[in-house]
């Protein structure tokens, strides 16, 4: 029983185990935040001390000892604070907080196996040491090893072991005791029943009345003997153990049972049996009718010893174990549209069962399909949990005061969405602070509360998830940004843009405006990167700015990656999909509802409204379609923006499932493209970023002369 | 039938660490998060020994192992207190809770499963 065999039968709760310390690093900074910032709920620092305390645990377990060794100072230092020995100022908070930095470092040292230097945190360590009067070199809480038992060769104890009467109301059964000194060796007991009371009225059933003399033969040592009254050595009026003087003579008769005294071995089947159980509430048989509950939560019959009736409220899978299982959904999805398409010319009247079974299908190929995505569906706090911690650095850094307001955390988002928006939703927030926010002075001058707000949120809307960044700092400095684009050649002197489209200019490839680059955010690899990544899983990124009063930049992102409604429609040969959830209704337009405004392009005029209308042929460059709007259809579609615009197309072919097959994996980005889908009859169909649409058709004007596919 | 383990702790690691090694060796276990809910649980379920954390939300493992030993039917049943082994007193407090027993953290599943054996053979 080495540390190493037992460290190796432990590496599989391994992942667990970083998992698990990932989770408990966020919610002890959580509270450690909350605490600096001036909470007094004891409950914070009891939880941050118990968040540690797991950590610490864990790390013993699997024998991280720089790990365990910074735990235990930080978590001694954590104890002193909630039981209120030392006081939390300013100061002692922000050590905190960087202590859990450092207690991060080692964790991630630990999972990736490597080294951290001895002196790393040390400056913290000495500070919490000192806090709590602790000398440098605490070993308290190293990784013990269990105790090996010193082969000592055989000897003989007499053992002496009379309980209190209170022994049995903590569960300790001498009888436990008597069996564990015979796994250890040859024994002899001899019962004392000289306190047994005369009469049977006397006797209070949880009191213990036996006493024990035994004589044993053991090869453990005597260290291992008085182990077996380890836990009652507190409450026994006396054990002993003594070496018997003629202990040598009889070493002969105990090789027999020698061999099955290693501690490791399973509850082996006590050999004697003392009759010493002299309580009738004996714990070996407790009232087993007496839980009728069981049948409630078991979810399958035992099977094998030790199987099954486990209560667990989650479990953990690999994520490579659920994307199989998008993917065959994915799969499913399109055989089940292949199955739809051959069908077709079938009557439902001839083959009443078929179509039956079909709509079965479907319906169950949605409900697998939706269970399956709402696995891969976590709340977006994971990712806003970040924000409080950047922007308290960032703030102190630059001199600003900042307060950060969030909202909708309990959104819940696809995992890999999640991920892909971690790195645009910190330089966003940076961005904000550093060129959005005035320095307190500055926003005194203008009249504005020296503690400038950002507000982070997320919402639904229309199948997507809408994440937005806004700050009342002083909006976009439009003269500057206009200056700088036609300084880097982005736009031509004299074009005319509209403030809407200068904002966007942010975005552009190698745009950056900051005067000064500052290490927090402008190196000039800054927005158009955002908008890159966010393009890449199917999002969009925009910026809405006044000037002086703040901007807000609204993140689009789709709520999964997989599967989604869609509407097929014809576009000559082609086969387009909508997104359903864009759709506002269809129409086929009368004459004098369309119009031809020149240098705007085609406008539906529909109850009043004047909306943009795109043809998709003219756009997409497709032969052979209905060009005049009043003979084909316009479907209207809104925008996350709210922003809508009448689509042009032939018909609609009907409304389905799609798999979203990535267009820029496994072909490349085309714009007003967010991905393309398989048919059921095998071919591949677009489908279409209506956002991006109407972004085209608000740029040439429309009609479309400029047909997307020349790009 | 095989002995039921409850085992508490807020620790996902450690209730896995535990439920896997005891399981492993032929054992019931059923799992709680807190000393709530591992009460709750001992009344659904036939539990012969429980192995409980000290630091829980909620209810801590001290007032859990009194909170048992004022429950009916569980006056005898063994009740282990996993502790550091920096906290001699704990293993006190444990004792004038009501526990049966200790173990130390970190533990070697060897080693549960003779103190295990031990309290609940």
């Amino acid at each position: 029983m080495t540390e190493e065999s037992s460290t190796n039968d432990l590496s599989r709760f391994k992942t667990t185990y970083f998992e698990e310390c990932a989770e408990l690093l966020i919610t002890a900074e959580e509270c450690l935040l909350r605490l600096q910032n001036g909470s007094d709920d004891p409950e914070d620092c009891n939880a941050v001390f118990r968040c540690v305390h797991s950590i610490k645990g864990g790390a013993g377990a699997f024998a991280f000892s720089d790990l365990v060794r910074f735990a235990h100072v930080f978590e001694t230092a954590l104890d002193a604070l909630r039981s209120g020995r030392v006081g939390l100022t300013p100061a002692l908070a922000e050590v905190l907080v960087r202590g859990n930095d450092i207690l991060g470092d080692f964790v991630r040292a630990a999972q990736e196996g490597v080294v951290l230097p001895p002196d790393h945190g040390e400056r913290v360590t000495q500070v919490l040491n000192t806090l709590t009067g602790q000398g440098g070199q605490d070993s308290g809480a190293a990784a013990s090893t269990p105790s090996a038992p010193v082969a000592a060769g055989e000897a003989c104890f007499l053992v002496r072991f009379i309980p209190t009467a209170e022994m049995l109301r903590t569960g300790n059964d001498p009888l436990m005791m008597v069996r564990e000194l015979a796994g250890l060796g040859a024994l002899e007991t001899s019962a004392d029943l000289t306190r047994l009371p005369a009469r049977l009225e006397d006797l209070a059933a949880q009191d213990a009345y036996l006493s024990w003399n035994f004589r044993m033969t053991t090869d453990q040592g005597r260290q291992a003997v008085l182990d077996v009254f380890e836990f009652v050595a507190g409450d026994c009026a006396e054990v002993s153990v003594e070496p018997d003087g003629g202990a040598e003579a009889e070493k002969p008769e105990a090789p027999a049972a020698a061999p099955a005294a290693t501690p490791a071995a399973p509850p082996a089947p006590a050999a004697l049996h003392p009759e010493p159980s002299e309580h009738p509430d004996h714990p070996d048989h407790p009232a087993e009718e007496g839980h009728p509950a069981e049948a409630g939560l078991r979810m399958r019959a035992e099977d094998k010893p030790g199987s099954g009736g486990v209560h667990t409220a989650s479990i953990r899978v690999e994520l490579d174990k659920v994307d199989r299982l998008v993917n065959m959904v994915g799969e499913l999805v399109i055989t089940q549209a292949m199955l739809g398409q051959q069908t077709n010319r079938f009557s439902a009247e001839s083959h009443p069962e078929l179509f039956m079974g079909l709509q079965e299908l479907s319906h169950h190929t949605r409900e697998l399909q939706e269970s399956v995505m709402a696995i891969r569906a976590q709340p977006i706090k994971t990712l806003f949990s970040r924000a409080p911690r950047i922007v308290r650095d960032l703030s102190s850094r630059l001199g600003k005061q900042v307060r950060l307001v969030m909202s909708g955390e309990g959104t819940e988002v696809d995992k890999t969405v999640i991920e892909q928006l971690s790195d645009p939703m910190v330089h966003l927030i940076r961005n904000s602070l550093d060129h959005g926010l005035e320095s307190p002075e500055q926003r005194a001058a203008r009249g504005k509360p020296p503690e400038g707000t950002i507000h982070l949120s997320a919402e639904h809307r229309s199948g997507r998830v809408i994440i937005q960044i806004e700050d009342d700092g002083q909006g976009i400095d439009r003269r500057r940004v206009l200056e700088k684009a036609i300084e880097k050649g982005l736009v031509e002197r004299g074009q005319s843009l509209s403030d809407e489209q200068i904002d966007q200019l942010i975005f552009a490839p190698g745009f950056s405006t900051a005067a000064v680059v500052s290490d927090v955010s402008g190196r000039g690899v800054g927005l158009d990167v955002v908008r890159k990544n966010i393009q890449d899983v199917g999002g969009r990124v925009s910026v809405q700015s006044q000037p002086g009063v703040g901007a807000r930049f609204i993140m689009s992102l789709p709520l999964t990656l997989a599967v989604m409604d869609g509407m097929l429609v014809a576009v000559g040969g082609e086969r387009y999909v909508l997104p359903l959830t864009n759709i506002v209704e269809s129409i086929r337009p009368k004459p004098e509802q369309t119009h031809a405004l020149v240098n705007v392009g085609n406008m539906l005029t529909l109850r009043g409204e004047y909306i943009r209308l795109v043809a998709l042929h003219s756009l997409f460059n497709v032969e052979g379609a209905v060009t005049d709007p009043t003979k084909g259809l316009v479907v209207v579609v809104e925008t996350e923006g709210g922003d809508r615009v009448g689509l042009l197309v032939d018909e609609l072919l009907g409304q389905q499932q799609v798999v979203i097959k990535s267009l820029e994996s496994n072909f490349r980005p085309v714009r007003g493209v967010s991905a393309a889908t398989i048919l059921g009859d095998g071919r591949v169909a677009l489908i279409l970023d209506v956002g991006a649409l109407k972004a085209e058709g608000d740029r040439d004007g429309g009609g479309g002369n400029a047909p997307l596919a020349a790009e | 039938m095989s002995k039921c383990i409850l085992a508490v702790d807020d620790s996902k690691t450690m209730r896995e660490m535990v439920a896997f090694t005891l399981r492993g060796a032929g054992y019931k276990v059923v799992e709680a998060v807190n000393g709530v809910e591992g009460l709750s649980m001992l009344g659904r379920e036939t539990v012969d020994c429980v192995i409980t954390d000290v630091n829980m939300p909620q209810m801590d493992g001290l007032t859990l192992t009194r909170r048992i030993r004022a429950t009916p039917g569980h006056a005898g049943t063994p009740i282990l207190v996993l502790t550091t082994e920096s906290d001699q007193s704990k293993k006190n407090e444990g004792r004038a809770a009501g526990a049966t027993g200790w173990i130390v953290k970190p533990f070697s599943p060897e080693k549960l499963l003779q103190v295990v054996a031990k309290v609940c053979p």
